[in-house]
């Protein structure tokens, strides 16, 4: 007989309330980290991005609302090629901010 | 019957204030109607004026100023009922039966804002530490943000179109304002609790406005105002007396979930009750209760009545800057009028 019932999944709500807290070490390391207004030219540039699904946009934007580690492994897939620097028009200096995130994570590998 | 004035100008606020100015520069009669003990209008209930904290008491003052004339009656306490063609003049009757009379009517009546009752899932009027971005106003003009049982604040949550497009509400349009206002009170807020963490919850920021775009920048880069993309769905009280807020964060397409020490509605602007009278009682009426006037592109000024002029608030939300603009126009037309017609 086929099993009944279901089962309940790990909730995708993020509480702000638990996980909030301020990026400083970030701000403080790449200061333009701040004035990315969501756009998508980062993430719509990224050569990986293309392929696998690796989008800059969705790191910066759980960095700051607290939910970093399931982040954590998906940083090491950056090629650092510098493209989403290229066509930021706010001047994020997004691959300083990955190698940042990267190092408060622990993930930088030598 | 005599005649009172050059022109009558229901409604003492930005609009009213600022034609019977130029109506007077221009050597030109004007008697306005107030139906308030003071005008001014909704001036009086700002502190600030966005984009540039433009001191609203200063702004009343030279408006005043520039009505302190002997061609300018200001009358005070009396709320005009009716406006009726007589003869080749216009006969305004008062609430307490007085009439006056004049060729010219400048309707200037304005807005007023949406009552939050009416979102009943954002919790208005259900609990206490749920306000208007008017009831915020007044605090930051005292200076002292608090819940309602005396907290200081620690964090602090906005809500955006409350009350504007919105088709649950029948407010289709957008309300234009209240984006950059906002803006404004999420600096003043951090200026007062430099402690506090602030969430403006936005469908879409609309920055119309000349130096509104670097003020939008300037609160998230020196005030550090995280602005969430998506509509709160609902609200609830916690245990602890604190407001739940639920929404749907649309640039992570994930459901997020917070709790505020104070949840702040950014209402949205509705004709004002004196506005919907006289837009169905001279029968110009837009389908939310404006003013419609007799051109939008070309003759905003006027309406299908030759003589019943219009400025300000009362055909559509505007902000004041563009309402004192319209007034001038509103006064130009007023004069051409009369210099046709009269003289």
């Amino acid at each position: 007989m086929k099993a009944f019932g279901f089962n309940l999944q790990k909730t995708r709500t993020y509480e702000i309330d638990t996980t909030h807290s301020p990026c400083e070490e970030l701000e403080h390391a790449v200061p333009s980290f701040r004035q990315c207004m969501f756009c998508g030219s980062c993430a719509a540039t990224c050569s990986a991005n293309s392929h696998i699904d690796f989008n800059i946009l969705r790191y910066n934007l759980l960095f700051r609302r607290g939910t970093r580690q399931e982040i954590a492994n998906d940083l090491d897939n950056c090629m650092l090629c510098g493209k989403c620097s290229l066509v930021c028009p706010r001047g994020v200096n997004t691959r300083a901010m990955i190698m940042e995130m990267r190092k408060e994570l622990q993930t930088d590998r030598p | 019957m005599t005649q009172a004035a050059d022109c009558i100008i229901i409604g003492g606020g930005p609009a009213g204030l600022q034609a019977a100015g130029r109506l007077a520069q221009a050597g030109y009669h004007a008697t306005v109607l107030e139906k308030e003990e003071t005008v001014g209008g909704k001036l009086n209930k700002w502190d600030k004026l966005f984009p540039d904290f433009y001191d609203a008491k200063k702004l009343k003052k030279q408006l005043e100023d520039d009505c302190a004339s002997s061609d300018v009656t200001l009358m005070t306490g009396a709320e005009a009922v009716k406006v009726e063609p007589e003869g080749s003049m216009w006969k305004v009757t008062v609430k307490d039966g007085r009439t006056l009379s004049a060729p010219s009517v400048l309707l200037c009546t304005g807005f007023e804002p949406f009552d939050a009752t009416r979102k009943e899932e954002y919790g208005y009027g259900i609990y206490p530490d749920v306000i208007s971005s008017v009831e915020l106003e007044a605090m930051i003009g005292k200076g002292e943000i608090k819940t309602r049982d005396g907290r200081t604040p620690q964090s602090v949550a906005y809500i955006q179109c409350v009350g504007s497009r919105d088709e649950k509400t029948g407010n289709h349009y957008c309300s234009v304002n209240c984006c950059i206002c906002a803006v404004k009170q999420c600096i003043e807020v951090k200026q007062l609790l430099p402690e506090a963490n602030q969430y403006c919850f936005y469908m879409d920021l609309r920055m119309t406005g000349q130096h509104f775009e670097e003020r939008y920048r300037e609160s998230q880069e020196k005030y550090n105002v995280h602005f969430i993309r998506g509509r709160v769905s609902e609200t609830a009280l916690t245990q602890d007396g604190r407001i739940q807020v639920k929404a749907e964060d649309t640039l992570l397409s994930r459901p997020v979930k917070m709790t505020v020490d104070l949840l702040v509605l950014m209402v949205g602007m509705e004709p004002s009750p004196s506005t919907r009278h006289f837009a169905e009682e001279l029968q110009m009426s837009d389908p939310y209760g404006f003013y419609l006037s007799q051109d939008h592109e070309s003759d905003d000024n006027l309406t299908r009545h030759a003589g019943i002029f219009l400025a300000g608030s009362g055909k559509r939300p505007m902000a004041i800057p563009k309402t004192r603009k319209d007034a001038d126009a509103a006064a130009w037309e007023i004069i051409r009028y009369l210099k046709q017609h009269t003289r």
